[in-house]
């Protein structure tokens, strides 16, 4: 142990005993005193700390608003995003004016009606009118808050416009895999027991028959392009197809306010138009180092703190420059290869089809 | 005793001034185990309870120092933790498997050990018999198994702690796949077994338990205490105890799924899964969402098996040391109806971002905020009893006091996750720690210290010493709030939870200063947890002593008993009822215990 350790484990245990020391003293005194006379002093003491208390915490909110507004919600970065900051600023006005209400409430009466010998309570068990009161007005405020919610969850959870672009994000510990359709704008077959590390096939695509697993090929698997970073366009719909190769994981978008598990087993879906591209975002955020990363939200493991992803916001050109240098995942794997080695190539794309395919996914 | 208890409680209206005082009084010798081990005494087992929830509550909170240390210092080591935890903290730095071990074990001990067994265990069988005029629980021998399951779950879940692969570490919650595959997680291979063979035990102990708390206060209630007279702090735990018989088999049914995912070859939540290591699984089919409702079902429950004790004391003590009547009792009973039906029917909020039907979640935003209506009733309610009260800050009147303001703080919260349109983005964020933090794990501390500060003299005849509890108070109360209330902006900020290192983040590592405060706020707070323990064994055979039997001026009718009451409570006949518990002022009078036969000119209310 180091010597601070020590210090700091001795300054503990001195304040143990000195507070321990006081406390007894204090018990002492307060037989002597008397004890109803000990406790009106305590009462007094209390009563006044709580309305310190009540002073002093709004103060503290105060503050920590002013300290850390700067640092929280910066701009929303989709559509999306715009509406659920809108409902979370009609919610902070609601339930603020609720919580400053009820606290000042709460410690002011206790300040205020404190013990006092003279003091006649007022007996007063129900009153029907006061109870309606209060039933029907959080009512009536939490009606119109569920009705705003409701019309903004539709419209994010609703379907995307015809428009919109499809990415497939799959997570696995710890990263995430992204893929785009390729020419012929349409996911090949995949299966999970396809999946190859070694090969370079991270999604078990079916880009060629494999009699083992009986899978035949699927000629749109071919087409597939597969990154680790997701290239998004501004001011244009995304639709993403989440999924997971091994536990649940949750694609984490902060900027765009948005957020979806992925699930093994069970593709989800959500979607949003992003507003800015990361360059913008750069500017608006006032940091160079600005991108817009995707947290794993759903504990996955021992690297979750660290399953991190990238998505960067680009204008149409440079979204279409950018598709253009991409090849195939299949290209890169297995023809590039059949180019270098011909011959080896060959055999192994001799394999016979297999009859039927049952357990297949899409 | 125990068919005697039984018998008297049968005939608890008719007859039981017939042969009231013969028994009871010194019947059976006691030897030490019966008296303290296994005992059948509902007081002793209470202290039990509290007790051994201390333990854990000692532990848990330990633990929440060692992974603030962690978020505090990311970048530090510290050797000497090393020292106490081997390759745990290699190089003196917290392993990440060891910090998800510690968040797990953390939320475990607290929500399952601490908040059920440790406050409802405690309070439920200590109040429910002194309060309703029982000499006993119904089945004093099922009461006692209920502790001693409790203690065979803590064994168990102690022992994984010190498995080689570590103790479960996927979330409190354990979300399969994660907690069902040994290659996914050092953790989930023999770690969840000991876990979930731990919880089932837990669930054992909590049925045998509740349906204890049910039939007793259905059945055993003294003469005249019919169901409107009888303390808020009785129908809190009724609920309670219905809550958890209702709910804990289905966790239960989840986790028997669980065990036969990881060991029967079933697919109930697994599919379509490829390890890192290289291996794909035959399991095709299940659905991982299904335990979650599962999960839920008891887990949203859960909450309110915490929170509705902590609400019953703290209405008594409320009520008790304002000097006034709990304003609206029978609203306060409706409210707690209506969040225990409620309860049920909003677990899927915990699930808006799983690919849950919008539809369907939109029904689960209706029904939680719902929730919000009987919430605020209970809060006004409590407003309006101290307004023109004559209050006495006792040290339990001010933990209920900080109950309220938590319950307003953490409430209000909840307004904004249980809208899944907010949820969107505030789902497991720093958000929901400070939410949940606030209004089910401090608050409900809160009830359970304004409980022990305020039975304290009825469970061991002594005073705790008042300077410390004050002290104690304020630091918490405090403390609570500088530690959670700041997590809001980090969850703002949509900062995820379960992080142990944000410094390779852009989007969060802004908060390095802040998570550091509360990180030391945290420890202080924790070591004024000490001085409380501290307090409490001390003043068990230190104490002042207590010299009158109703030293609060308290209607409730534990204040008839001796001061050291027996096993069988009241050495005579059991008191007979004539009025609700909170008479008090009435009258020009300070306070008329519900013993008293109403006068002639009464006035009405």
């Amino acid at each position: 142990m180091s010597l601070t350790t020590i210090f700091i484990l001795t300054i503990l245990l001195l304040g143990f005993l000195i507070t321990f020391q006081i406390a007894k003293a204090s018990e002492y005194v307060s037989i002597l005193k008397g004890e109803k006379k000990a406790l009106e002093q305590n009462n007094r003491i209390n009563a006044f700390l709580m309305i310190l208390f009540l002073v002093g915490g709004l103060i503290g909110v105060y503050v920590c608003n002013e300290l850390f507004k700067g640092k929280i919600l910066q701009e929303a970065a989709s559509d999306h995003g715009e509406k659920i900051d809108k409902m979370l600023h009609l919610t902070i006005i609601i339930t603020g004016s609720v919580f400053v209400l009820t606290q000042v409430l709460l410690f002011w009466f206790a300040f205020r009606y404190q013990y006092s010998e003279k003091r006649k309570v007022y007996y007063l068990p129900h009153n029907n009118t006061l109870e309606l009161i209060w039933t029907v007005v959080p009512a009536i405020f939490l009606t119109v808050l569920v009705g705003y919610g409701l019309f903004y969850w539709f419209k994010i959870t609703g379907d995307p416009p015809k428009n919109a672009m499809v990415v497939e994000i799959t997570g696995k510990q710890f990263n995430w895999i992204m893929r785009y359709p390729g020419k012929d704008n349409v996911f090949g077959r995949k299966y999970y027991k396809n999946i190859n590390d070694a090969n370079d096939n991270s999604l078990g695509l079916i880009w060629e028959d494999v009699p083992a697993l009986n899978l035949k090929t699927d000629k749109a698997a071919q087409d597939d392009i597969v990154t680790d970073k997701m290239m998004l366009v501004k001011n244009k719909p995304v639709k993403l197809i989440i999924g997971s190769r091994d536990v649940i994981h949750d694609v984490g978008l902060v900027h765009f306010r948005m957020k979806m598990d992925a699930v093994p087993g069970t593709p989800t879906t959500m979607w949003f138009t992003p507003l800015y591209t990361t360059k913008e975002m750069k500017v608006k955020t006032n940091n160079p180092d600005f991108v817009y990363e995707i947290s794993c939200d759903q504990i996955c493991g021992k690297s979750h703190y660290a399953m991190k992803g990238q998505i960067e916001v680009v204008t149409q050109e440079e979204y279409d420059i950018w598709l253009m240098s991409q090849k195939p995942k299949y290209q890169t794997v297995v023809l590039d290869k059949q180019k270098a080695d011909t011959s080896a190539a060959k055999t192994a794309m001799v394999s016979s089809a297999a009859p039927g395919m049952v357990a297949v996914k899409k | 005793m125990s068919n005697e208890a039984i018998i008297h409680g049968a005939e608890v209206h008719t007859s039981h001034e017939v042969h009231g005082d013969e028994h009871h009084v010194h019947h059976h010798k006691e030897t030490f185990i019966t008296k303290y081990v296994f005992s059948q005494d509902h007081k002793m087992i209470a202290k039990q309870f509290l007790i051994t929830g201390m333990i854990w509550a000692f532990l848990g909170g330990l633990m929440s120092v060692l992974f603030r240390l962690q978020l505090g210092y990311p970048d530090q080591s510290f050797p000497w933790l090393e020292d106490i935890l081997g390759h745990w903290a290699k190089g003196g730095k917290i392993q990440p498997e060891f910090y998800y071990a510690l968040v797990t074990m953390h939320g475990t001990v607290l929500v399952f050990f601490v908040l059920t067994a440790g406050l409802s265990g405690t309070f439920a069988n200590f109040l429910i018999p002194l309060q309703i005029g029982a000499r006993d629980m119904a089945s004093p021998m099922l009461n006692m198994l209920s502790y001693w399951f409790f203690w065979l779950a803590s064994v168990i879940m102690l022992s994984s702690l010190f498995v080689q692969t570590g103790p479960a570490s996927g979330g409190w919650t354990s979300y399969p796949p994660l907690s069902a595959l040994g290659g996914a997680s050092e953790g989930s291979k023999s770690g969840v077994d000991l876990w979930i063979i731990s919880m089932a035990m837990f669930v054992v102990s909590s049925l045998l338990g509740g349906l204890n708390y049910i039939s007793t206060i259905l059945n055993m209630r003294t003469k005249g205490m019919s169901m409107t007279r009888i303390p808020l702090t009785i129908w809190a735990l009724f609920f309670t105890a219905v809550l958890g018989v209702l709910s804990f088999p289905v966790l239960l049914s989840g986790f028997i799924l669980l065990l036969f995912d990881r060991h029967g070859g079933t697919s109930f939540y697994l599919s379509d899964i490829y390890l890192a290591s290289g291996e794909a699984l035959p399991n095709e089919g299940g659905s991982a969402i299904l335990f979650q409702h599962l999960f839920w079902f008891l887990g949203h429950p859960e909450v309110y098996i915490i929170l509705l004790p902590a609400m019953g004391m703290v209405s008594e003590i409320l009520s008790t040391n304002s000097r006034k009547p709990i304003f609206g009792y029978m609203a306060m009973v409706g409210s707690l109806f209506a969040i225990s039906i409620l309860a049920f029917l909003v677990w899927a909020h915990h699930m808006f971002v799983t690919g849950l039907n919008p539809f369907l979640g939109s029904v689960f935003v209706l029904l939680t905020l719902l929730i919000a209506v009987p919430s605020a009733i209970k809060v006004f309610n409590w407003l309006t009893t101290l307004w023109r009260g004559n209050i006495r800050f006792t040290p339990g009147m001010m933990f209920s006091i900080g109950f309220v303001s938590l319950f307003i703080s953490g409430g209000l919260t909840g307004i904004w996750l249980g809208n899944s349109s907010l949820d969107i983005h505030l789902h497991d964020t720093y958000f929901v720690v400070a939410h949940f933090h606030i209004v089910m794990g401090v608050a409900s501390f809160f009830g359970m210290f304004a409980g022990i500060y305020h039975w304290f003299p009825k469970m061991y005849g002594r005073y705790l010493n008042n300077t410390m509890a004050y002290i104690h108070f304020w630091i918490t109360m405090v403390g609570a709030y500088l530690i959670f209330w700041p997590m809001h902006y980090e969850g703002l900020a949509g900062m995820p939870r379960r992080y142990l290192d944000f410094s390779s983040w852009v989007s969060f590592n802004q908060f390095g200063g802040l998570n550091r405060f509360i990180s030391i706020v945290a420890m202080i707070v924790f070591a004024v947890q000490l001085l409380f323990v501290f307090n409490f064994f001390y003043s068990i055979f230190k104490g002042r002593k207590v010299t009158s039997q109703n030293p609060w001026g308290s209607n409730t009718l534990e204040w008839t008993t001796p001061i050291r009451p027996g096993h069988g409570n009241w050495p005579g006949e059991i008191p007979e009822v004539h009025r609700w518990a909170y008479d008090y002022g009435k009258d020009g009078r300070e306070f008329i215990p519900q013993t008293e036969p109403v006068g002639v000119n009464e006035s009405n209310h």
